[in-house]
């Protein structure tokens, strides 16, 4: 397959995976202003920077309100990561690479895009948001199932896993480097309501909270959720998930080429070197850290992915 | 005869009265569309408008598109598609087949001879500025030898009808062809909303355009191409209007579609750049100009090329599809000589009608054209798209005297032709059926081991009432092709 044709793949599925993400976002922020007490706009700050777009947010608006929070996340054409940006990218990624999916993938990406672009053609209403939010999720997973229902499991298959499980480990780790604070020892001792609330939002944005009831009960306890997050390999967001996948996928392209890349070794070396332990190590290691230091390995593994795979010249 | 100076056969241009595809001169139904007609009485209206909605939706959820030059963002727009299938008889085709496979053999052979001992100049039949001045003409094509003597390995045909019996040629497309994925959607999109219909005609498939498309070419591949050749599509991007043809056709045919930037010389090979690493190319269908092919030999700030491979082609190293210097068979100033071209190379009078065309390069033609301008149509030598023409009988005075003072300035760069009397059929509209005018592009695949034509072709239609101009750049519709198995 054609270079250009792997990293039309690999991002055409970060786009879809971004857009269900950010969508998840919203929908946590806007659960929380409705059901806390006190809440204010500015707490929308702490959902822009979890999504990795408040800078750009800052850069063009001068105050903060919830509609405009909302609005930026899902439709800003300045955002390069809005909703509404990553399906038309993810889009102009399908049409690049329209040979390489099946026509039901094609046309289900295509729905998505019309679905979407209508849907957020106009600012949406309060009223109208969970309705929004619904949609741009019921279209995504189309695409998804439709990928699982019909792809080939070549190596067209495989960059898309990469670059699904990619993005949605970047995002796991960016939810945890701007809530890690929540989940620290120390703060487990105030032990108050209010960082129930907390906890809460962070299970939500990676719509974990049934999973996790179903495993600790109704104990919630910050440890656990981290253990939760980071190292839970059958939780399908966690970074154990994600980087296990990503390098299951390294490696059947490795045997299908029957040649060992770097991009392979890094995803093991990640694996071995920092979710294989238990979450003690972790916090011993230092939460924020720990965090840190997967954000820059995940961003070295994509790059060295584009290298090893000829994406650019 | 009032109109000696132009070259071609006048037969069949003083018809005045119209001629419909389904209800003839005389408004009795013909017998291609008799069972068509059967099923057509029995539908309510207003469950077709319903259909006709529903092929939209389908056309939209395929993508299949085009895009529009020139706006800030790039714009996608549907071509119209029109439910009422254009019905030609199995014996009709017959004879167009004949005609179309001996104009496309004359068409090659004249390429050769061109770009090689130019006997057709030698015998006096074609002036020798024709070709030597002619901007079409690729001076790096003198003596190369495509591989398996293939020039046009796709060629489009342009054919209008004015009768029963008499179809014109009305422009030969010899480089890039476009539409064919047209044709092919239409047909799927009709067979999707009406199946019965199918179930009461016996159409002649088109289903296996792509098949035949990747064997023809892979029949073309270097003679030193081991294995199974490896074909490739050669697009100028996704910004080109006709990018979705580009990528349904190789995905159809289960090839790589390339950009420039992903070839390369490696080895004396155009090769991919590949997640493995550069894999040579046999067979290039490129749907990119001559013009941007090499930056190296023609246009030097091209970046929808590749640097070199005209030297790779001379070697014998690659099949370019269709190959450099086609254009100058279909230039409209050598068209008017195509009845010479196809006697010349074939020895058989030619079967399909050339429409007869004043070369305004010539005093006396050019002299005629100005008195006679209201009533003819004046095309660019080299445009297409339907852009920058007149269409005699429609234009205003100042349009008129507009084209004269042009025409006056660089004759050269002008024909002109009497306007035909093109057949219609009808599209469906919301009052009913409404007779259109329309055209016929048959598609031809030609390859060492024969000629190919598909029954049909891809019909545009004139959705506005009376407009000759059926060009989806200007408003024209498409339709589906039907040839029956008689």
């Amino acid at each position: 397959m054609l270079g250009k044709t792997a990293n039309g793949i690999f991002w055409m599925y970060r786009y879809l995976e971004r857009a269900e993400n950010i969508s998840r976002l919203v929908e946590t922020g806007q659960r929380i202003a409705l059901t806390r007490l006190g809440s204010s706009d500015e707490e929308w700050d702490s959902v822009l920077q979890t999504a990795g777009v408040a800078a750009g947010f800052h850069a063009a608006h001068d105050s903060m309100a919830k509609d405009m929070a909302i609005d930026w996340m899902l439709r800003a054409g300045e955002n390069p990561s809005s909703v509404l940006t990553s399906i038309k990218a993810a889009r102009q990624n399908a049409r690049l690479v329209r040979t390489a999916l099946t026509h039901e993938v094609w046309e289900a990406t295509n729905a998505t895009y019309m679905s979407v672009c209508e849907t957020l053609a106009r600012k949406v209403s309060e009223r109208d948001l969970p309705r929004t939010l619904r949609t741009i999720r019921q279209q995504t997973a189309l695409v998804r199932g439709a990928t699982q229902g019909t792809m080939l499991r070549n190596d067209i298959y495989d960059f898309a896993r990469i670059g699904t499980f990619l993005e949605r480990a970047d995002n796991t780790a960016r939810i945890l480097d701007v809530k890690y604070y929540v989940l620290l020892p120390s703060v487990m001792a105030v032990g108050s309501s209010i960082d129930n609330v907390q906890w809460e939002t962070i299970l939500r944005s990676v719509s974990a909270r049934g999973g996790f009831r179903m495993e600790y009960g109704d104990s919630i306890d910050p440890r656990d959720i981290a253990q939760f997050l980071i190292l839970d390999k059958r939780m399908p967001r966690s970074l154990a998930f994600c980087i296990a996948k990503l390098r299951d996928n390294l490696g059947y392209l490795v045997a299908n080429y029957g040649e060992r890349l770097q991009s392979w070794s890094l995803a093991d070396h990640i694996e071995r070197s920092y979710l294989s332990f238990d979450i003690d190590a972790v916090l011993d290691y230092g939460l924020h850290e720990y965090i840190q230091k997967m954000l820059s390995l995940l961003s070295e593994l994509g790059a060295q992915i584009e290298i090893d795979y000829r994406f650019y010249e | 005869m009032d109109l000696p100076s132009a070259s071609g056969s006048n037969h069949g241009m003083s018809d005045t009265v119209k001629f419909d595809e389904m209800w003839g001169r005389d408004g009795m139904l013909r017998a291609p569309y008799e069972r068509f007609q059967g099923w057509f009485e029995g539908e309510d209206p207003k469950s077709l408008r319903a259909k006709q909605r529903e092929a939209e939706e389908l056309f939209r959820l395929t993508g299949i598109t085009f895009n529009v030059y020139g706006r800030a963002e790039a714009e996608e727009r549907l071509i119209p598609f029109d439910i009422i299938p254009r019905i030609i008889s199995g014996r009709e085709w017959q004879r167009l087949s004949r005609g179309i496979d001996q104009r496309v053999r004359a068409i090659n052979a004249f390429l050769h001879d061109i770009y090689h001992r130019q006997e057709i100049v030698r015998a006096g039949r074609i002036p020798q500025e024709m070709i030597a001045r002619n901007v079409a003409f690729l001076p790096h094509m003198i003596g190369v030898a495509p591989p398996g003597g293939i020039y046009t390995h796709i060629v489009g045909i342009d054919l209008v009808r004015t009768n029963d019996d008499d179809f014109f040629v009305l422009e030969d497309n010899a480089r890039t062809p476009s539409g064919v994925s047209y044709m092919l959607e239409n047909r799927e999109t009709m067979l999707q909303m009406f199946p019965e219909l199918f179930s009461r005609n016996r159409v002649q498939p088109v289903q296996n355009y792509p098949r035949k498309l990747r064997q023809s070419l892979a029949a073309c591949a270097p003679a030193g191409s081991e294995g199974r050749p490896c074909v490739a599509v050669l697009t100028p991007g996704i910004y080109n209007s006709a990018y979705f043809e580009h990528a349904f056709l190789a995905d159809q045919m289960g090839v790589e579609l390339v950009e420039g930037h992903d070839l390369r010389v490696v080895d004396g090979r155009v090769a991919m750049r590949t997640t493995r690493g550069y894999k040579p190319i046999d067979v290039l269908y490129r749907r990119v100009d001559d013009d941007f092919l090499d930056p190296l030999n023609f246009n030097p700030d091209s970046t929808l090329g590749v640097p070199g491979i005209m030297d790779v082609y001379r070697a014998g190293g690659i099949t370019i599809a269709n190959a450099p210097g086609t254009g100058i068979a279909d230039d409209k100033a050598i068209y008017s000589y195509m009845p010479e071209i196809v006697e010349f190379y074939t020895g058989e009078r030619p079967i399909l009608k050339n429409v007869p065309t004043w070369r305004c390069s010539e005093p006396e033609a050019l002299a005629y054209v100005l008195e006679h301008l209201d009533e003819l149509v004046v095309k660019e030598v080299h445009g297409s798209g339907g852009y920058g023409m007149l269409i005699g009988p429609a234009a205003t005075r100042k349009d008129l005297a507009a084209f004269r003072r042009k025409l006056k300035a660089r004759p050269g760069h002008y024909i002109a032709q009497p306007t035909l009397s093109l057949s219609t059929v009808p599209i469906f509209t919301n009052k009913g059926l409404a007779p259109r005018h329309v055209d016929l592009r048959p598609f031809v695949l030609v390859s060492p081991e024969g000629i190919s034509i598909t029954p049909g072709g891809l019909t545009r239609v004139a959705l506005k009432k009376g407009s000759l101009v059926v060009n989806s750049s200007q408003g024209g519709g498409t339709k589906d092709t039907w040839v029956l198995e008689d």
